[in-house]
């Protein structure tokens, strides 16, 4: 009954860089197998520069130089036909995006031209594929800014007149304007209060349900995670090592580094410090064999060291990449005696 | 006592749009806070988005002149226009770090060059030894190196390395205050509890008051002193960061901590506002009202009936 929407297969998208006649390479993406269903709301997160905004910058066919597909699919199966954007040309994505595959970027300002006014911005996004007339255009904008709590005259300002939260509500409603069926987005709320926040954050999940639109999104904040998502998926060092269904990754992670994860925020009237993790991040040059966590892990065994754990079923809806995944033991235990769903 | 940072009835409004649709945004409304040149503390400012956190930073970088009162940094009045010198100096004392990386660093500009520029312009620092050693230190406090960094530009880097690259090039000119506009939104966990512990360690060790922007409580309430919360350009509540977050008593501030996201209910997405408390968060917005101080030692914005 459930419909997958995306299907990534053994993805690897790596930066080929050269300097100065040394050859450099990032593998950002290192052979990521996923797939994506129809309504839902999927959360990835993971460490600091493991290759999330890399992995979403695929699924949103936003691939520049120097980062190259080495490998692998990533299929849509959107309502005006299939789609695979690793090989699809610039046309072919000009013809579905805004409409059926929406990106917000990292760092809001970037998609807003700084001596554009936000009105014409919105044009040069939303006239075209919403196809309305002048006055039913206008209305349709106003309409959805209302719900994203800015005010009319937003489209008169310029970029650097807003508020850092008001320019990243403002590209969450160029992303969600035309009612796309797939939207991916980097950090949507991080730069907002917790109160606006919060009011987006029903926003977007209220779109995505009108809609039956599926949605992809990559934050930190891990209470974010815990309240807006279906499924949660973690990477680390270019790898999905850990997904499953939200209250199952928080609960019952099967994967250390998820454990520590999901484990390592304080809380309000909380000052005791909490535990980084050892040991430094890990290159994407030249990543770890074996289980690229094993250096760092609480839990590694000999075998980590050389085999790489493939990411396999275990349990309903949920796959690790851990050889010891029996073993994992959540850090956190739930506050409320609940049944789990 | 003597004062390292004096801010003084300041106000800023801004005048919006072309000649036709002339509107003006009183970003900041009469904000008054002082920090103490003996005792460095970590000052933070959480608040509404758009309710001036980011414009009364930037009076405090003398980067916008306040439309109203004064600003004086340990006392010389910096609020007006001065000479390039003067300015200069004042820069190495105030740095910033600001709220988004990819906004902070020139896009075509590698990292390293931008360290180094700041490391000729305030430290006037020429040897290339000399240069490498300021900025591999100031790297290393925020745990990165020279090596890492060199010859990259600002796209090549994530968000997370970028952020500690802006810290450690705000520490270039050992500033005894570095004002901080969420420097931390955009890193992991890990991270995130390593920067904030940086800047308690900047305080603690180093002796530098920071003012620290956030929309995170946790970690305000983990690391402040005291804290100032801001509703449409008006500091609604000030005080010691744990009595104010412990028991907030203005609405805006109750209902600020009320809606923090907790992983408590994960699953079950909980994203719903008490709609009373929202409208009393709201319900005075317009009025000035004015700052009472209470026997804890805070201070709360209180109207008149309306
Ligand atoms: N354009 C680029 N050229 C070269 N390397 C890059 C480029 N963009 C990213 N990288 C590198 O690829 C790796 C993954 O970066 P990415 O931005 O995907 O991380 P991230 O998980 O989104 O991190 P963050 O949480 O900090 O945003 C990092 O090592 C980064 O330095
Ligand atoms: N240069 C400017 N011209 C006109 N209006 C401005 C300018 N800079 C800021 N404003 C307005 O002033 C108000 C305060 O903005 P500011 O950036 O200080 O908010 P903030 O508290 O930092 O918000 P956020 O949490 O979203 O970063 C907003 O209404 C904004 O639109
Ligand atoms: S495979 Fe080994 S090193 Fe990797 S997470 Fe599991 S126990 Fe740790
Ligand atoms: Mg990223
Ligand atoms: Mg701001």
């Amino acid at each position: 009954m459930t419909e997958d929407l995306l299907k990534v297969e053994g993805l690897k998208a790596y930066y080929q860089m050269n300097y100065f006649g040394v050859e450099r390479e990032v593998r950002a993406v290192d052979d990521i197998t996923m797939t994506i269903r129809k309504n839902e709301i999927y959360g990835i997160a993971g460490e600091s520069s493991s290759g999330k905004t890399s992995f979403i910058k695929v699924l949103a066919a936003a691939i520049r130089p120097p980062m190259r597909i080495v490998a692998g699919s990533v299929k849509y199966d959107f309502k005006n036909g299939p789609i695979d954007v690793a090989t699809a040309t610039p046309a072919q994505i000009e013809a579905v995006r805004w409409r059926h595959l929406s990106y917000i970027m990292q760092g809001s300002m970037s998609v807003l031209n700084p001596v554009r006014r936000i009105g014409r911005t919105f044009e040069d996004f939303a006239r075209r594929p919403l196809g309305l007339s002048g006055e039913a255009y206008r209305a349709r904008v106003l309409n959805h800014l209302e719900r994203l709590k800015l005010p009319a005259d937003v489209l008169n300002a310029y970029p650097h007149e807003l508020s850092g939260g008001m320019r990243q509500r403002v590209t969450i409603g160029l992303a969600t304007v035309c009612h796309p069926e797939f939207v991916i987005a980097d950090e949507p709320t991080t730069a907002l209060d917790v109160v606006v926040q919060k009011e987006v954050l029903g926003l977007i999940r209220e779109i995505q349900q009108d809609m039956g639109s599926s949605v992809v999104f990559v934050t930190h904040d891990m209470t974010v995670h815990a309240n807006m998502a279906d499924r949660v998926g973690i990477i680390y060092a270019g790898r999905l090592v850990e997904e499953g269904p939200t209250r199952q990754m928080f609960f019952a992670p099967k994967h250390p580094y998820t454990a520590h994860l999901v484990a390592s925020l304080p809380r309000i009237g909380d000052t005791a410090q909490r535990p980084a993790l050892e040991g430094r991040p890990p290159s994407l040059a030249s990543p770890p064999s074996g289980c690229r966590f094993h250096p760092r892990c609480p839990l590694a065994i000999d075998k980590c060291k050389t085999d790489v754990p493939p990411l396999i079923q275990v349990a309903n809806d949920h796959r690790s990449a851990c050889w010891r995944w029996q073993d994992v033991e959540p850090l956190v235990v739930p506050q409320r005696h609940e049944v789990m769903a | 006592m003597s004062t390292l940072l004096d801010v003084r009835n300041v106000s800023k409004r801004f005048t919006m749009g072309g000649l036709l649709s002339r509107k003006t945004v009183d970003a900041v409304q009469d904000a008054s806070l002082s920090l103490s040149a003996e005792t460095p503390e970590i000052f933070t400012i959480i608040g509404e988005s758009g309710s001036g956190k980011t414009t009364l930073a930037r009076m405090i970088l003398g980067l916008e002149l306040p439309t109203d009162g004064e600003i004086s940094f340990r006392g010389k009045t910096v609020s007006h226009r001065v000479g390039r010198q003067e300015r200069l100096e004042f820069m190495a004392n105030v740095q910033p770090v600001f709220q988004n990386p990819f906004e902070a660093f020139n896009p075509l500009k590698r990292i390293d060059r931008y360290l180094e520029s700041t490391a000729k312009r305030f430290l006037k620092l020429r040897h290339r030894d000399d240069l490498d050693a300021a900025m591999d230190s100031a790297l290393q406090k925020v745990g990165l190196s020279i090596a890492e960094v060199r010859g990259r530009f600002p796209h090549e880097m994530s968000g997370g390395q970028l952020q500690r690259a802006a810290i450690a090039r705000a520490l270039i000119p050992n500033p005894p205050l570095l004002v901080a506009d969420e420097p931390v939104s955009m890193v992991d966990a890990s991270l995130r509890m390593s920067i904030v512990n940086l800047l308690k360690s900047l305080r603690d060790d180093l002796r530098v008051s920071v003012i620290y922007i956030t929309h995170d409580l946790a970690t305000a309430y983990y690391i402040s002193n005291r804290l100032i919360i801001m509703q449409r350009g008006r500091i609604v509540e000030m005080g010691d960061a744990r009595t104010v977050l412990d028991n907030p008593e203005h609405p805006y501030s109750r209902l600020l901590k009320a809606s923090v996201l907790s992983t408590e209910d994960a699953g079950s997405g909980k994203l719903i506002t008490d709609p009373g408390m929202a409208e009393r968060a709201t319900a005075l917005i317009r009025q000035p009202g004015r700052l009472v101080a209470r026997p804890d030692g805070r201070s709360v914005r209180v109207y008149e009936r309306a």
